[in-house]
């Protein structure tokens, strides 16, 4: 019995190895193409900062609202439109097309900011 | 401290109301004021009281009807400058069923809950049940209408009223119109009344007597009193401009979590405290978020607030003698 846990224990070792091994080989694999970037915008004071982001096309921007009152993330132009977002909660949009995209709070219009990808 | 307190006034009654008006006939009114106002309409001119013990006795006394006016409990927030914003309104009802002359009605002029939740709703609904004042009338704030354009909050609040949520009723010879400026907001702008609604402002007030007195809701003050932080009204010039030929208008809003008055002509705009927290002043923070005080210190910061009623004496005078 205990001859038989010591084997169980003996082949879970080289077993999580190849897993490892094998996990490893596949983010060799996914870096040989262009790496999925992404960029950050956090919302402080009733600001987006930064208040103009210039990203490459494929970026996907993640919004962090850092503020203790809620706050939207909208296109002016309709192109992405956030839930309400309260406190340390996130948006994300991946930017497929190149141009510049115009962006304000809903809650706030005071609040705006700007996306170029280029 | 009362002499600070008393420069404060003057300079901030110097500053709004820098437009030749006699300033012998201000009521001065410096009180812990809880967390709303109590108006009592004299002879048509709408005067402001605050809340606590010290001033209670002012209350009512004289009036023909009175009316309570509170504003944003924020219902679901519950961040340092006030883990228990159900207290704070409950505070807030307790000190209007406390009230010498039992007010007849109720103005909640916005941000009811803080995230426009079903069940955020439900809370102050539940609160607001014990208010002696069994009628109540609401306008929405920006953070009543968030992701739904507003469908929840008129169902619940303004089944009645026309388009995003205005309207209008008659008290006591009194004109009360509520309007919807938190709605449609455009990238950069300020709050926002919209074509639709002024047109039918303009309708609303058009077959009034001039005499008849007005006093106006909305959740954004009408005035603008600060543009940096979004604290006005875009259109709110056209909507206010209906309403000239009138000789007694009060405006009441909310949004900015503090009191503050301008008088313009016969206009005279008021805005209310929060029952849920303070704000800054305007331009004396990064933002104006929250404003995060100790625990112990929360009510009284919520309540300290200088009241000013404030009378231009000719031209409210002709409002009183052609009312009643």
């Amino acid at each position: 019995m205990t001859k038989k846990n010591v084997w169980v224990k003996g082949l879970a070792m080289p077993v999580m190895t190849v897993m490892l091994l094998v996990g490893r080989s596949s983010t060799v694999r996914a870096s040989d193409q262009p790496a999925a970037a992404a960029a950050e915008v956090k919302i402080d004071n009733f600001s987006f900062g930064p208040q103009t982001l210039t990203i490459a096309v494929g970026t996907t921007v993640t919004w962090t609202n850092r503020d203790d009152i809620p706050h939207t993330i909208v296109s002016t132009d309709g192109v992405f439109k956030s839930k309400v977002r309260d406190t340390d909660e996130k948006f994300s949009y991946t930017f497929t097309k190149a141009g510049t995209y115009t962006y304000y709070c809903s809650v706030h219009p005071k609040m705006t900011g700007k996306i170029v990808v280029q | 401290m009362a002499d600070k307190k008393q420069g404060l006034i003057d300079q901030k009654l110097q500053d709004l109301n820098n437009d030749g008006i006699d300033r012998r006939g201000f009521l001065k009114c410096m009180a812990w004021a809880g967390t709303g106002l109590v108006w009592t309409m004299r002879g048509g001119i709408p005067m402001s009281q605050a809340f606590a013990k010290e001033t209670g006795h002012h209350a009512g006394k004289g009036g023909d009807f009175s009316f309570v006016q509170i504003s944003d409990s924020h219902m679901g927030f519950n961040k340092p400058a006030n883990p228990d914003v159900s207290a704070t309104l409950q505070a807030a009802v307790d000190k209007i069923n406390g009230l010498a002359k039992k007010p007849e009605f109720l103005l909640h002029t916005g941000d009811i809950s803080h995230l426009s939740r079903t069940e955020q709703f439900d809370n102050v609904d539940q609160i607001l049940k014990s208010a002696s004042a069994k009628e109540l009338f609401f306008v929405p704030g920006e953070h009543d209408v968030l992701d739904d354009n507003g469908k929840a909050y008129l169902e619940r609040y303004a089944k009645n009223a026309k388009g995003s949520g205005w309207y209008s009723f008659d008290k006591n010879g009194v004109h009360f119109i509520g309007l919807v400026n938190v709605l449609n907001l455009k990238a950069g702008g300020l709050g926002s009344l919209g074509g639709q609604q002024l047109e039918w402002l303009e309708d609303d007030v058009k077959h009034l007597k001039h005499s008849t007195p007005i006093v106006v809701f909305a959740h954004i003050p009408l005035w603008t009193v600060y543009p940096e932080w979004g604290w006005g009204t875009q259109d709110s010039a056209q909507a206010l401009g209906y309403l000239k030929k009138f000789g007694s208008v009060t405006v009441l809003n909310g949004h900015i979590h503090q009191i503050m008055q301008k008088v313009e002509g016969n206009v005279t705009f008021h805005t209310a405290m929060s029952t849920a927290f303070p704000q800054p002043q305007p331009g004396k923070a990064d933002s104006p978020g929250p404003m995060k005080v100790p625990a112990g210190q929360l009510r009284s910061v919520l309540g300290i607030t200088d009241v000013n009623s404030i009378r231009a004496p000719h031209s409210l005078a002709v409002v009183d003698s052609t009312l009643a």
